[in-house]
């Protein structure tokens, strides 16, 4: 029997459909090929770089600052170890909302901190919410600091209940501090630190700068400011690899921090002690005192103190009032310390008196008169009568300073502070050069004279923002008539003015250009629209005291590496010679020796060993219109240039000078009538010529030959 | 009596179709070792037991190699018995997930038996290929007719439609796509007519495109389809999907950073990375030689399911091997293209290599089934109305 075999058809049609599909897999798995091909070898460059960037996190490692130290070798800034208490951004943004706020609470209760401040502080610059001065500005890939000097206690609380305080770290950070041995403040000079601003950073980035990133803190004033790129050191990095979370898997390589310079000063420390508590008491003793001209205490506001080493400028204490303390800044200066900081009431004490404050010299000013005049004409043994006052055209210059004399020579003028003696010098070069008021290009021996001391340009020094006074010479007359004409003839011509200010606005707007007699004569006693910083004086009077050298005075004295070699020395500068004649120095020199034995210093300097300890003096009470007079003393020895001012405090000797005293008592190691270098703050008396000695156990000794107490 | 051999076919003994058992069984290495390389650090899937989803993949493969036997072995009457039992209990499955399943990853995809989660949509593609061959065959056959005519296409579509309305409404898009293709290629094979092909292409762009302008599709859903074109598209979900898996494989370069080694791969930035995106591990790790090679596996397998399509005994055999071709191809298509920003990101496995056990069990199964076509070819054994070609001659 034969089976009939019907094999259905299974159709041409469908094999072809077959053949098709398999040539449309076949292509479908070329192109994944393809495709492939192209990610992972044409592109695979650019693929492997963004697999790494996005696994690897570079974290900044903070270098350590360096030090400041003074001559001796003690620490007047240093670090310390604070417990930072830190977010982890990447962590922290992992968790719910409701978490989020649950964690900041526990943490501000752990901290001991309100939780609106923490929340603040976890806030990137930039983010709503956040407010300067609280936000973050560093990377966002670094943990976010939100509270410091958290005790240890605490620290160790965080790190052992890590599962109670996810995305939390503490570790160990160093941080600024200020040992104050002898309880000195010193801030001016010193300087503090902030963080660094957001145009600062995109600066130092275009120039490649690695020293610094958006987590550094930066030197804002004094020495911090001035040497912050040798003392901020260059920070480590560690690359870490991270995972999706950013939570980190490992490190994979650390270059180390390197720690900065330790920056060595000339301040002594305990100098510096006794010229900042000596200004202290002299303005709190002139606060106590009664002003007879203006029936009421003295205000005295502010004051600076300047010690200087005469022989090469370098500065052994330098001191300012009102201050304030640098701590405030340790971690970050809350937004109510520095409104108290800028009140009206604190009056500025972040203003650094000795350099940027400008204040007229008054009798001071006289040595540098002195002088000019002995090199420009002036004899000797000149006789210039002392008289009660000197009438100018239609207005009577009066003797504010002393009694009538009678002719007197320029070294009695100088030791009592005669003020006609100088009116006639003035008006004698006025007559001689300067007759006609409008010529501007007038021969002024003493204006050039002044300048040749260094007045009216900056002084060089190594602390930033200094003012460079003020002298007032006819270009300067003229150029500040033209700038001001315009608002006081306005005042004349409104009429509504009354009093003094009327009368000055109708003259000036006339003639305020105009270079007068008047105008020599106060320029010859340190009035008038004259200007001097303390530093300037003190400089000037260490170029009567050295012989004529004027130098660019320092504060820092070298740059030493962590390990103790000196990798820069900052050695003295000399800036210039005045141009008064040598023989003219000797004499002011010989002069200003009298004014503590006989002259205007000589009540507060009774019983002092002026033989063994010869102190050259001149005292000054500036006028200051609308106020009470500036109190000035400057004076030197062959070794040391000592200036103090109180603004509002009366006469120089009166209200500075018992305190200038207690410096030189100290400097020479005076006790009764007797002088024990061995006594003095620094043994020997004169500052030390060498470097502390860096030990390699860290330690920091007294340089080498001397005896630090 | 003399054993007269067909004049056409060769009498070969068919035995099993080894280049599949040997491809099947290297991709099923290769994705052993990329799904234990990809959970080993994942902590939060693992709890620190690095080697829990390797057992448990192995496990998967374990019950689904007794399921391949299973069918491998299966009677051909028994196989087109069981069939529409099977296609039944797909779409009772593709139901009951509509109404108790559990959403994850905004589809209703899942139904959690007793600690076993099962996708019935795996399931669901393997029973509509099965289905559809088996209609066209019986229809074909009990008509002895040579030519599909339009009853025989509604009727397929029909069976391919009610599974695929179900799982749109979970919505599964990218089953649906790797479905819509597959009916398309079984249709095809089918011998449906050119017109019917183009009108239904055309019917499916038409609908894809109202879908998308009168808002059925919200904005989010075509952001989210689109974003392997832009990831700014959806830069926290399917964007960042695409971007991270192309990073992870364009860092395998050449040779791959070594298995267990990947970077991206054991810190975790591709997501999915055992299940949907197990492609980018072979990428990264494996580099193009290894995942290139993974690729040209799989392409054996479906040439071999082509071939075992083309070399079958009856119609059924036909459709049902050029069904599982397409399935596997346009799912591995889907699937690595999307790891390659080719393709759209969609919820679909790398069949026989993603870890998960409906899909495995429903490719090992497909698998058997082969095997099964494969050993009915050549003749060897008499499908329902035909008689052994070995007794005529008498």
């Amino acid at each position: 029997m034969a089976a009939v075999l019907i094999r259905p058809h299974l159709g041409q049609r469908s094999r072809w459909r077959l053949f098709v599909l398999q040539v449309l897999m076949l292509s479908l798995f070329l192109t994944l090929l393809t495709r492939l091909w192209y990610i992972q070898i044409l592109s695979g460059e650019a693929y492997q770089a963004q697999a790494a960037d996005q696994s690897v996190r570079e974290l900044v490692v903070q270098p350590a600052r360096g030090l400041i130290v003074d001559d001796m070798g003690r620490p007047l800034v240093a670090n310390r170890t604070s417990w930072v208490v830190s977010l982890d951004r990447t962590l922290f943004h992992k968790l719910g909302e409701a978490e989020r706020d649950q964690l900041l609470h526990r943490v501000a209760r752990a901290v001991k901190e309100p939780y609106r401040k923490v929340r603040a502080r976890s806030l990137i610059c930039g983010e709503p919410g956040s407010t300067q001065g609280t936000c973050w500005n560093g990377s966002p890939y670094q943990p976010v600091p939100i509270a410091e000097d958290v005790s240890q206690k605490v620290a160790v609380t965080i790190l052992e209940q890590s599962e109670d305080f996810p995305a939390v770290l503490a570790e160990a950070q160093s941080v600024r501090a200020y040992p104050a041995p002898f309880g000195i403040n010193a801030a001016h000079v010193l300087g503090y630190l902030s963080p660094i601003t957001e145009g600062e950073l995109k600066a130092a980035q275009k120039d490649d700068d690695r020293s610094v990133n958006g987590a550094s803190d930066v030197g804002r004033a004094g020495l911090e400011k001035h040497y912050d790129a040798w003392l901020r050191g260059m920070p480590g990095y560690k690359r870490v690899t991270v995972d999706s979370m950013g939570r980190v898997l490992g490190d994979d390589s650390e270059v180390a921090a390197s720690p900065g310079d330790t920056l060595v000063t000339s301040i002594d420390a305990r100098v510096q002690s006794v010229a900042e508590k000596s200004l202290h008491q002299a303005m709190t003793t002139a606060r106590k005192t009664y002003d007879p001209v203006t029936h009421r205490n003295y205000v005295a506001d502010s004051g600076a103190v300047v010690v200087m080493d005469a022989h090469n400028g370098r500065v052994v204490a330098m001191s300012s009032q009102p201050t304030y303390d640098p701590k405030q800044w340790v971690g970050g200066i809350s937004s109510k310390q520095l409104k108290r900081l800028y009140s009206a009431k604190a009056d500025n004490p972040l203003l650094f008196r000795a350099t940027q404050g400008q204040f007229a010299p008054g009798s001071t000013w006289k040595p540098l008169m002195a002088a000019t005049a002995l090199s420009n004409g002036f004899a000797e043994n000149t006789l210039l009568d002392c008289s009660s006052g000197v009438q100018v055209g239609n207005r009577w210059f009066k003797n504010y300073e002393s009694a009538s004399y009678g002719p007197i020579t320029f070294a009695e003028a100088l030791q009592i502070s005669c003020d006609s003696f100088f009116y006639r010098v003035g008006l004698k070069f006025w007559s001689q050069f300067g007759r006609d008021p409008r010529n501007v290009n007038a021969r002024d021996p003493l204006v050039s004279g002044a300048k040749g001391f260094g007045m009216g340009s900056q002084t060089g020094i190594d602390i930033p923002g200094e003012s460079s006074g003020r002298i007032a010479d006819r270009h300067w007359k003229l150029s500040y008539w033209r700038a001001m004409k315009d608002y006081y003839c306005k005042v004349d011509e409104k009429g509504s003015a009354t009093g003094f200010l009327r009368v000055f606005a109708h003259e000036f707007c006339l003639e305020g250009n105009l270079y007068r007699q008047g105008d020599a004569v106060n320029f010859s006693i340190g009035q008038g629209d004259t200007l001097v910083t303390p530093v300037q004086l003190a400089r000037a009077y260490a170029a009567l005291s050295n012989g004529g050298t004027l130098y660019e005075p320092r504060v820092a004295k070298a740059v030493v590496s962590p390990t103790g070699e000196v990798v820069k020395k900052v050695p003295p500068k000399v800036q210039g010679r005045v141009k008064a004649k040598k023989a003219a120095l000797r004499y002011v020199d010989n002069a200003l020796k009298g004014t503590p034995r006989v002259g205007t210093l000589a009540w507060k300097f009774i019983d002092f060993p002026l033989d063994k300890v010869r102190i050259r003096g001149k005292t000054g009470s500036a006028e200051v219109y609308g106020k009470q007079s500036t109190s000035w003393v400057a004076t030197y020895t062959k070794d040391y240039v000592v200036v103090m001012m109180v603004t509002q405090a009366g006469t120089g000797s009166g209200t500075s000078g018992p305190y200038v005293r207690k410096i030189w008592e100290s400097l020479y190691g005076v006790k009764g009538m007797d002088v024990k270098p061995k006594r003095a703050v620094i043994p020997g008396t004169t500052p030390p010529a060498g470097l502390p000695v860096f030990a390699s156990d860290g330690s920091i000794l007294p340089p080498k030959g001397t005896v630090s107490r | 009596m003399t054993l007269v051999p067909p004049n056409r076919a060769r009498l070969r003994t068919p035995g099993l179709d080894w280049s599949l058992m040997i491809a099947v069984g290297l991709v099923l290495l290769v994705g052993t070792l990329l799904v234990w390389s990809s959970t080993s650090t994942n902590d939060s899937l693992t709890h620190g037991h690095d080697t829990a989803y390797l057992r448990r993949h192995l496990v998967n493969i374990a019950i689904g190699s007794v399921l391949f036997v299973m069918v491998l072995a299966t009677d051909h009457r028994w196989v087109r018995i069981l069939a529409p039992l099977v296609y039944v209990a797909s779409v009772i499955g593709l139901l009951l997930v509509l109404v108790m399943g559990s959403t994850i990853n905004g589809s209703r995809s899942w139904l959690v038996l007793g600690g076993m989660s099962v996708q019935p949509a795996e399931f669901a593609k393997l029973a509509v290929v099965i289905g559809m061959a088996l209609v066209m065959a019986e229809r074909l056959e009990s008509s002895r007719r040579r030519r599909v005519n339009t009853v025989d296409v509604l009727l397929m579509l029909a069976i391919a439609g009610l599974p695929a309305v179900l799982i749109l409404m979970q919505p599964d898009l990218g089953t649906m796509l790797v479905l819509g293709a597959t009916v398309f290629g079984v249709l095809a094979i089918a011998g449906t007519p050119r017109r019917w092909l183009l009108a239904l292409f055309a019917a499916g762009v038409a609908a894809s495109t109202a879908a998308v302008t009168m808002g059925v599709l919200k904005a989010y859903q075509v952001d989210r389809f689109m974003a392997f074109t832009n990831p700014a598209l959806d830069p926290r979900g399917a964007g960042y999907n695409t971007t991270q898996a192309r990073i992870a494989i364009g860092n395998g370069g050449l040779f791959g950073q070594g298995l267990f080694h990947g970077s991206q791969t054991r810190s975790g930035f591709v997501p999915e990375q055992h299940t949907d995106f197990i492609f980018t591990v072979a990428g990264e790790e494996l580099g193009l030689v290894g995942a290139g090679l993974l690729i040209a596996l799989l392409g054996v397998v479906i040439w071999r399911a082509l071939a075992i399509a083309l070399g079958s005994a009856d119609m059924f055999g036909r459709v049902a091997g050029a069904g599982i071709a397409c399935w596997f191809g346009f799912e591995a298509f889907q699937n690595i293209g999307m790891c390659l920003g080719i393709m759209p990101v969609t919820g679909v496995p790398l069949p026989l290599v993603s870890y998960g056990g409906s899909s495995m069990f429903a490719s090992l199964m497909a698998v058997g089934l082969l095997q099964n076509i494969h050993l009915r070819s050549g003749g060897s054994l008499p499908t329902r109305s035909v008689a052994p070609r070995v007794l005529v001659g008498r």
